[in-house]
């Protein structure tokens, strides 16, 4: 009976926020809705100023409530310094590890890390791009990738977008069904590939180099002069 | 935790104050709160802001001190006692501002009242954050709010102030 009084006597949900609305504490969209409310209901709007009253002085009573003293941070820094030592987690966590290692480190120390760590990555693209052109005949002038006399099939010429990494160009290549035969060529940055074991009419190379061009991962393509 | 401490000390102070009512116990509470935190930092799960993680447990500290002691708060008589002791309700609107007024109606609440007035008004904490604090549901939060404020207004109007709410 009291709870059904209670409820009875609850105003408006929009009124019940009023609070949070004066300390600026509501989301966007409940503000909003207060705000709405506000500017259509006068009496609403008076309840308001009443509650902008009582957080003023609220704040006032809480700031005149003045500070601890020092004793207290002293109480708590000396008891800080009689906790037990505490004992290092049993459970080995890799990215706190890391955290603490490299933390460990003098700025000095981290920048040579930094660089030595840019070397590596140098060699590794450079590693990566002989074992890619497995068969490359080394460092050529020619701006076209020239190709061996006896090569059978359908070949085109290709340049990668720079943004495309080793694993789009595997993609590409097992999808268009073709292999690197060379590359890449000295000025052009342009790989040969292979596209067909056996010789394509020029309009179906075409139709191939067509498909590729719409790959993300080519820059370039044109069909290759037969051997 | 210096600079934890730097920050938040003088509002967990003032909270913990207002609901204890006692400097000497607000200033023990508080080096219990942080030397708590100290001692939970990596319970940290940096789900609610610090400031409502310290007032959890400041709030928890109090509670605890406030049930080994005698309320110290003043009551319903007491509350009636202040409107003995004071003027006609006219000659005390002469001689008080209403705002000094408010603030002493706002001590005379009872510790639940208080609290949740601080939260809102003071610590400018939300709906959640408050659920979050002292452990209600929002909707409870809301309603525990609106009647914190009836009182107030019931203890204004026995002061004099006639605010024309509820």
């Amino acid at each position: 009976m009291n709870t059904k009084k209670e409820a009875q006597e609850l105003p408006q949900e929009v009124e019940l926020l009023l609070p949070w609305h004066a300390a600026g504490t509501l989301s966007r969209r409940d503000a909003a809705r207060v705000e709405q409310a506000l500017a259509n209901d006068n009496e609403l709007a008076r309840r308001y100023d009443m509650v902008r009253d009582e957080l003023g002085e609220a704040i006032r009573l809480n700031e005149s409530l003045g500070a601890p003293s020092s004793r207290a941070m002293e109480k708590l820094f000396a008891k800080i310094d009689a906790e037990p030592v505490r004992k290092p987690k049993i459970a080995f966590s890799i990215t706190d590890w890391m955290t603490e290692f490299v933390a460990g480190f003098s700025p000095r120390t981290l920048a040579y890390a930094a660089s030595v760590a840019a070397l590596a990555i140098v060699l590794q693209a450079g590693l990566l791009a002989s074992i890619f052109v497995k068969d490359g005949t080394g460092y050529s002038t020619a701006s076209i990738p020239q190709l061996d006399q006896n090569a059978r099939g359908s070949f085109v010429h290709v340049r990668f977008n720079p943004q495309a990494t080793v694993d789009d160009i595997t993609k590409f290549l097992i999808e268009n069904k073709a292999v690197v035969l060379g590359g890449p060529a000295a000025g052009s940055g342009l790989f040969t590939l292979r596209v067909a074991e056996t010789q394509l009419s020029p309009a179906e190379l075409g139709a191939i180099v067509k498909m590729m061009a719409k790959s993300p991962v080519v820059g370039f393509t044109v069909p290759a002069a037969q051997p | 935790m210096q600079v934890l401490f730097a920050r938040h000390h003088v509002r967990v102070f003032r909270f913990v104050l207002r609901l204890v009512r006692n400097e000497a116990t607000a200033e023990d509470l508080i080096s219990e709160v942080f030397l708590d935190v100290w001692r939970q930092a990596g319970k940290f799960e940096g789900r609610a802001a610090v400031s409502t993680w310290l007032l959890a447990i400041a709030r928890f500290k109090a509670l605890s001190v406030l049930r080994r002691k005698p309320e110290q708060e003043l009551d319903e008589a007491a509350a009636e006692a202040i409107e003995d002791t004071s003027d006609t309700p006219d000659v005390t609107l002469e001689k008080k501002e209403k705002g000094e007024l408010i603030r002493k109606c706002l001590t005379s609440l009872s510790a639940e009242h208080r609290e949740i007035i601080d939260l809102v008004y003071y610590h400018e904490k939300s709906v959640e954050e408050v659920a979050g604090i002292v452990g209600i549901p929002e909707a409870t939060v809301k309603t525990r709010m609106f009647y914190a404020r009836k009182k107030l207004a019931e203890l204004l109007k026995a002061q004099g102030i006639e605010r024309g709410w509820p």
